[in-house]
């Protein structure tokens, strides 16, 4: 299959028009969710497509595409992604966080800072913060309409009476310039700092929901919290594995049925950066040894 | 009378020129106050800009209803041109218009007339693209907001000259408001409604 029977990045340009004056809107006011005439793709909801549209729709030729899912760069989502649009755009692709000039993401933010010629795109499943507390659009329309979020508040209360402190790990709810407050898409709470004051463009799509949202560079985005019970990013108490990080955000694999595991960073290029750099954690020699076994595949 | 033949072409490559031009327009949009140039060139009729004739063939259509100015409704090449290369309805109530094509800054309607956007959906607000003199000398300006590292400055010669004093009632008006996208030949600044401008004068 050829991609020249495709458009440049697949989508065809009144889409791309529709979905790019949705994301100057979406910039002109910060953490407010644009719907926009979401299409399908070539994927499953739920596998990034209002990631992929945002992509689309501001790739160009000169862009180096990075995709993670859950910081990894080589799972298959991540992959499967770089590929569609390294065939239907030709855009070039990359791993390193650094080289990127558009890097969407499922669920992480890179460990790296991101810096000002590079925009961050998030695939986001449910964009409504307040949808699990009030089910009705209409509704949570009227809240956003009316800055009247005390009902996310009352969820983290209820969050420390019942487990003595916020018990929310991932897409906690942030507030955006003062104004709107917005989820973060499901990346751990971990992440949300990296949100605030960022020097990056951040752009957020919900395909099946419809929803085109945006953080412009520069922003403050605060974390929703008590002055008694105050933010805090949350990470497991241990270095990496692998490279010794002390302040990456680690993911932990089980590595036998009798309570062993490991802890590793989350973020791989991160992690074979640091590697490479000769940093290293107590279990670095294992992949090592491994790919030397495994010889033909990998 | 001109006929469709004579009107000035569009863009040679209308996907890759598109998607520059809205790059451009988009990192304008996200750091209020930087200077943008448009690369990719479509002739335009008299009173458009290239960068304003690029803009309209990336963003318009016929989803977009389009208000202009008198100068420019009253041209009918420049109306034959927006409607054979972008589709766009062009109305006379500027209240429901997407885009607002300003030719002249000195025909800029009050900005109440535009639609603001409602605060269940203040995303149905129109953007007003105002033709300047210059983006680069003239009048001093202080910009702070989002999307901006503490202050940017701005150097432009604009018309009206109170067209920032106008922009402030977005401080009220927020999250409803007009989005302001100035061109000047090809170089673009973007005015989102989140951004705050003072005059430091002339220099």
């Amino acid at each position: 299959m050829n991609a020249p029977a495709y458009n440049f990045a697949y989508l065809d340009e009144q889409t791309k028009r529709m979905i790019r004056r949705a994301i100057l809107k979406a910039i002109a006011i910060p953490g407010y969710q644009v719907p926009f005439a979401s299409r399908e793709m070539p994927m499953p909801y739920g596998w990034g497509t209002g990631g992929v549209q945002v992509t689309a729709a501001i790739l160009g030729p000169q862009d180096v595409l990075k995709v993670i899912d859950q910081g990894s760069d080589d799972t298959t989502n991540a992959i499967s992604i770089r590929k569609f649009f390294a065939k239907t755009a030709g855009v070039a692709t990359t791993t390193a966080t650094d080289e990127a000039t558009v890097i969407q993401t499922r669920h992480r933010i890179p460990e790296t800072a991101l810096h000002e010629n590079q925009v961050l795109v998030y695939q986001v499943p449910i964009p409504e913060p307040l949808r699990f507390l009030e089910p009705r659009e209409t509704e949570t329309r009227r809240m956003h309409a009316l800055a009247e979020y005390g009902l996310m508040h009352v969820k983290l209360y209820e969050d420390i009476a019942r487990f003595g402190h916020i018990a929310t790990a991932y897409a906690y709810p942030v507030k955006v310039n003062a104004r709107y407050v917005m989820d973060p898409s499901p990346t751990p709470k971990f992440d949300n700092p990296k949100m605030d004051n960022c020097p990056a463009l951040q752009l957020f799509g919900a395909g099946r929901e419809k929803r085109i949202y945006a953080i412009p560079p520069y922003t403050q985005v605060v974390s929703l919290d008590f002055e008694d019970h105050p933010f805090e990013p949350y990470r497991f108490n241990a270095p990496c594995a692998l490279c010794g990080a002390e302040n990456s955000y680690l993911d932990e694999i089980v590595t036998d049925d009798k309570g062993g595991r490991m802890f590793v960073c989350s973020d791989t290029d991160y992690c074979e950066g640091r590697q490479a750099a000769g940093h290293h954690g107590s279990l670095s020699a294992a992949p090592y040894k491994e790919r030397a076994q495994g010889g033909s595949h990998g | 009378m001109t006929t469709i033949a004579e009107l000035p072409p569009g863009f040679a490559d209308k996907v890759l020129s598109a998607q520059s031009t809205f790059r451009s327009v988009m990192d304008a949009m996200a750091r209020p106050g930087s200077v943008q140039r448009i690369v990719p060139m479509a002739d335009a009729p008299e009173t458009m800009m290239r960068g304003t004739a690029a803009i309209a063939l990336t963003l318009f259509d016929h989803d977009t209803p389009l208000w202009l100015d008198a100068r420019m409704s009253e041209s009918s090449d420049m109306v034959k041109w927006l409607k054979f290369h972008t589709g766009a309805p062009i109305v006379r109530d500027s209240s429901v218009a997407s885009f607002a094509l300003i030719s002249d800054g000195a025909l800029l309607p009050a900005l109440e007339r535009f639609a603001l956007g409602t605060s269940e959906y203040p995303d149905r607000s129109t953007t007003v693209i105002v033709q300047v003199e210059s983006l680069d000398t003239g009048h001093s300006f202080e910009l702070r907001g989002p999307g901006i590292d503490g202050v940017a400055t701005l150097q432009a010669a604009i018309k009206p000259a109170d067209l920032f004093e106008r922009l402030r009632v977005n401080e009220a008006l927020f999250p409803r408001g007009i989005d302001v996208v100035l061109v000047a030949d090809d170089a673009v600044v973007a005015i989102p409604r989140t951004t705050r401008v003072v005059n430091k004068g002339s220099k």
